[in-house]
């Protein structure tokens, strides 16, 4: 085998330097990885410096000319009760949907794993909600939460429950709870294919094991599987809250912020600052906000990760 | 434990029993499966029955709104074909999607075999740093990357979408294919080289092919980010003619206050099934390569 190698290269002596350039390894690993190194530099972290930049300027759409102002748009943000609104909003939003996609996601990752027939039908339907673009399903919804034609009220209704409508996206607390309730709605799938991921992984005889001793499902449940997929649910978990909390587009459709502010969170509200007001000072200062508490969510996704190796 | 000796009539209700108990959990998992799917696909099928709705059934706050109380009417279908740009944006999609693709297997292929085979001190925080950035979401960046496309000239153009976009794909999907890597065996490229192939060779010769189920799975979920991502979108292209589904079944099937409601629902519908489908054809492959990328080798 190896003489064929070296007679290869001696047939063909120009072909004999360029494979040697393409097997020296240290010199492939980095021509590999530098096309992607260098864009993601160019249209992450550039932007990233550049937002920053912004953060401290008086850029306008209006006026794109670049001035340093120190700390004055934060103040602005600071002074307007909307930011405090918003990040309020932006907590709320994502703890609440992080709770509900975690405990439903565990639910429908075991649903999706046990055998039954049809089965190939309910994982395509349960896999809509997070495959459809987003903004379309929230569409959808928006009708669903109608202020007269609502469905949902329609049903109360008949059921004798309110007479009338609710007005699901007119008040404060109900939009928020629509708000909620939608995005753990399109994020709950995507939860249940990771918690799977771990489920699958599980070995089958422990399983077993535990079943042979005579544990009942719930039994199995809290002691066997939840244990062993707990590095796997905090992945999933982290995925939502990330993706929730940086998330505007279910509020943005829905409700634009509304009503007065209710369902505005940092991202949707640096929106309405910097794209729609034009402010692209203030918008930057608001959505530099986001990046401190990203950061720490990311941290502890690569910490589950780890034990997830470890383990 | 004592265990008493068995009549035949105790075994038989033992065995009655966990017959019962069986039917039970075969009836408690139908049951579950039928209502996770009705909650997540609710809105869909209800999209579907009011997208073939005529207006005075679908605008009675009294009528029944998962049936039909009037005769149903392609009409406002039709409408979404004909009359609104809908399939400009179904196109724009596509081909947005496609090149993202494109962009993000050149990219991400290379990157994931020289992170996960060619083994460099800077191996490890250069995988965690390329999959800390598909955590720095769109809503931090959208400001500048809009100057940026200015800049570029591509403003109004799908190409800032062509552009943007791979800054989400690339990063998942190198950290999807590092996992699929791990589960092909170094022999492969080992035999390769030396049957006279070179690194490089043997990478596009006889690990890519082995390669094949992660690509699969890297190009429908790429496009899939790629489809649904709604914030770049709407702040780079205000133009109609160069919009994609995500935005303009949303800002362009409404005018002012007035919504084409039947339309929108029917296009709902039509983008979500697609999607879903070819996503749930892959979905175990999705799962493999997820728990791959994860368990050490």
């Amino acid at each position: 085998m190896t003489s064929t190698r070296t007679e290869a290269a001696t047939a063909a002596p120009d072909v004999r330097g360029k494979a040697r350039l393409a097997d020296r390894e240290g010199f492939l690993a980095w021509a590999m990885l530098l096309p992607s190194v260098v864009y993601i530099v160019a249209l992450v972290g550039v932007p990233f410096l550049l937002a920053i930049a912004f953060a401290f300027s008086d850029v306008t759409t209006g006026d794109p000319s670049f001035d340093f102002v120190g700390f004055d748009n934060f103040r602005a943000v600071f002074d307007d009760g909307v930011f405090w609104r918003a990040l309020r909003n932006t907590l709320v939003f994502t703890l609440a949907s992080m709770v509900l996609i975690v405990v439903f996601g565990k639910i429908l990752a075991n649903i999706l794993v046990a055998d039954f027939h049809g089965k190939w039908f309910v994982r395509f339907l349960v896999l809509l909600p997070w495959t459809t673009p987003v903004a379309l399903s929230t569409i959808s919804w928006l009708w669903f939460l109608d202020s007269i034609y609502s469905p949902v009220d329609w049903v109360l209704r008949h059921l004798g429950l309110i007479d009338g409508n609710v007005v699901w996206l007119g008040r404060p607390g109900t939009a928020m709870a629509s708000v909620v309730a939608v995005q753990a709605w399109r994020l709950t799938p995507l939860a249940a294919v990771i918690v799977m991921a771990g489920l699958v992984a599980i070995p089958r005889d422990i399983d077993e094991a535990a079943r042979i001793d005579g544990a009942g499902f719930w039994r199995r449940m809290v002691e066997v599987t939840i244990p062993l997929t707990l590095p796997v649910i905090a992945v999933a978990a982290l995925f939502g809250a990330i993706m929730t909390f940086t998330d505007m587009t279910v509020s943005y459709v829905l409700t634009r912020g509304g009503p007065t502010h209710a369902t505005d969170v940092l991202a949707s509200w640096a929106y309405f600052r910097g794209i729609e007001g034009g402010d692209v000072g203030q918008g930057a200062a608001i959505a530099l906000f986001l990046f401190p508490l990203l950061l720490a969510g990311a941290i502890a996704i690569l910490r589950a990760v780890r034990r997830l190796e470890a383990g | 434990m004592t265990t008493p000796v068995r009549t035949g009539g105790d075994m038989d209700a033992l065995r009655r029993r966990y017959a019962l108990r069986h039917l039970a959990a075969r009836c408690g998992v139908y049951g579950a499966a039928v209502l996770a799917a009705l909650v997540c696909a609710l809105p869909f099928l209800w999209s579907l029955v009011s997208a073939f709705k005529q207006n005075r059934d679908l605008y009675n706050p009294q009528s029944n709104p998962f049936a039909f109380n009037e005769p149903a009417t392609p009409d406002h279908v039709t409408f979404l074909f004909t009359d609104t740009p809908f399939l400009t944006f179904v196109g724009n999609t596509l081909l947005v999607g496609a090149l993202v693709v494109a962009v993000t297997l050149l990219l991400a292929l290379p990157a994931a075999y020289s992170l996960a085979r060619l083994d460099r001190p800077w191996g490890t925080p250069m995988g965690i740093a390329i999959f800390m950035v598909y955590l720095v979401p769109p809503s931090l960046l959208f400001l500048s990357l809009t100057r940026v496309v200015v800049t570029l000239g591509l403003e109004d153009s799908l190409w800032s979408m062509v552009v943007v976009y791979p800054t989400i794909t690339v990063p998942v999907s190198v950290w999807l294919l590092i996992g699929f890597l791990k589960a092909v065996p170094k022999d492969v490229e080992e035999q390769a080289m030396v049957d006279g192939y070179s690194r490089i060779g043997a990478f596009l010769r006889a690990v890519l092919p082995l390669l094949f189920p992660g690509v699969v799975a890297v190009v429908v979920f790429s496009f899939t980010l790629t489809a649904s991502e709604f914030v770049y979108a709407l702040a780079f292209v205000s133009a109609s003619p160069e919009m994609v589904v995500s935005t303009g079944v949303p800002t362009q099937l409404v005018r002012g206050d007035v919504f084409f409601w039947q339309s929108l629902q029917a296009a709902t519908v039509l983008t979500a099934v697609p999607i879903a489908f070819v996503f749930n054809l892959f979905l175990d492959r999705f799962v493999t390569g997820f728990t791959m990328g994860a368990v050490k080798t």
